[in-house]
């Protein structure tokens, strides 16, 4: 099965969705979407990956040894940080709900205020 | 929408969007493959600008640019997340109530808070030759900080991360990188184009412009992290809980109306 990591990645990837369907609480939703957006961590070093490769870092190897790529992994670091910065700003609009509010819930939240 | 019809509803979206995923991923290239077309010639291009870690090559040198775009992000949710998180009109400001804690515990931080911060700046030093960078040292160097509320309390915490120069520093660590672009353009080459002199391979001093973006970039998110932290901190420790509307479900004795 040469496709498994690419199907764990899209399994990860509607886990998360599922989770932010059903949830009952913004935290836990927030929380889903960072599930749901690691489903790309998971397939872009999949694609990246070369069998019999080591790290892309040639400090302590010779130059000619064969590695894993470097370009996906690069994007995933760009992946990790543009996450962790929606999730802190996500939690941030959470925190302002729940006082103007008084909950948490998104079935709760049905009107608009002005 | 009741809760059946939406589990149906998700049910049925992701049964079309699991069956175009696994048709999408049986057209890619098979895992662990021999050919990476892109992969091969970044490296190359890495070893080329005599950079050791490819990773940090592609992040600084190949896709400065990207990265520039990247930093502006965090900037950008630090400031959102400063201007969602400030103090309400009806909130009151509460002394924190210093904790106990284990004189073990506090002995503890005490020596690991130095090694942390010296670990954090050799991760950011280094980005260049080992795994790791501006991104991964400037969290590690954050972190290092809150050494200081968990095995203290928060007022040492207050001490020890005058917040005022932090959000400066966030501030100077994104121009800082938009002004070492300059560089590539006062030597007639392009924008963030890896124009500096390249060193020795596998030095400390070696990718020209790499370890410098990789320090602004380390300073930047240090303090964007501590600032980030500050804000979710203040709310749990030192805001007091603020006045709620009528009719909210918890609807505490409002004690807001004082703190302005």
């Amino acid at each position: 099965m040469s496709i498994l990591p690419f199907l764990a990645a899209g399994w990860i990837l509607l886990a998360g969705i599922y989770g932010m369907v059903t949830s009952r609480n913004l935290v836990h939703a927030v929380g889903c979407l960072a599930v749901a957006q690691s489903s790309t961590y998971v397939l872009l070093l999949g694609v990246g990956f070369r069998r019999g490769g080591t790290a892309p870092v040639f400090s302590d190897i010779p130059t000619r040894t064969p590695v894993v790529d470097p370009v996906v992994q690069a994007l995933v670091l760009t992946d990790i940080v543009v996450g962790t910065t929606v999730t802190a700003l996500l939690l941030s609009l959470v925190i302002q709900i729940r006082k103007r509010t008084g909950t948490v819930d998104p079935e709760d939240l049905t009107e608009l205020r002005g | 929408m009741n809760r059946r019809a939406r589990t149906a509803m998700f049910l049925a979206a992701a049964g079309v969007t699991g069956g175009f995923l696994v048709a999408a991923f049986t057209q890619l290239p098979p895992f662990g493959t021999k050919d990476h077309p892109y992969g091969t010639r970044a490296v190359a291009a890495s070893l080329q600008h005599r950079t050791a870690n490819a990773v940090s090559a592609v992040n600084f040198d190949q896709r400065a640019l990207d990265t520039l775009g990247e930093e502006f992000i965090l900037f950008g949710a630090v400031l959102g997340a400063v201007a969602l998180l400030r103090r309400a009109r009806d909130e009151d400001r509460a002394a924190p109530q210093p904790g106990g804690v284990l004189p073990s515990t506090r002995l503890f931080g005490a020596c690991l808070l130095p090694v942390t911060v010296l670990v954090g700046a050799y991760v950011v030093a280094h980005g260049q030759l080992s795994p790791g960078g501006g991104f991964q040292g400037g969290v590690v160097l954050a972190t290092a900080l809150h050494l200081a509320y968990v095995a203290a309390d928060y007022r040492v915490l207050r001490r020890v991360r005058p917040l005022a120069v932090f959000a400066a520093l966030d501030a100077v660590g994104a121009g800082a990188y938009s002004l070492l672009g300059l560089a590539g353009l006062c030597a007639s080459a392009a924008y963030l184009q890896n124009v500096l002199p390249l060193g020795t391979f596998n030095d400390l001093a070696s990718g020209g412009l790499v370890p410098l973006l990789n320090a602004a970039v380390g300073v930047e998110v240090a303090s964007g992290v501590i600032v980030l932290i500050a804000q979710f901190l203040d709310q749990a420790v030192d805001i007091a809980s603020p006045h709620r509307p009528e009719g909210g479900p918890k609807a505490p004795d409002s004690t807001g109306e004082d703190g302005r």
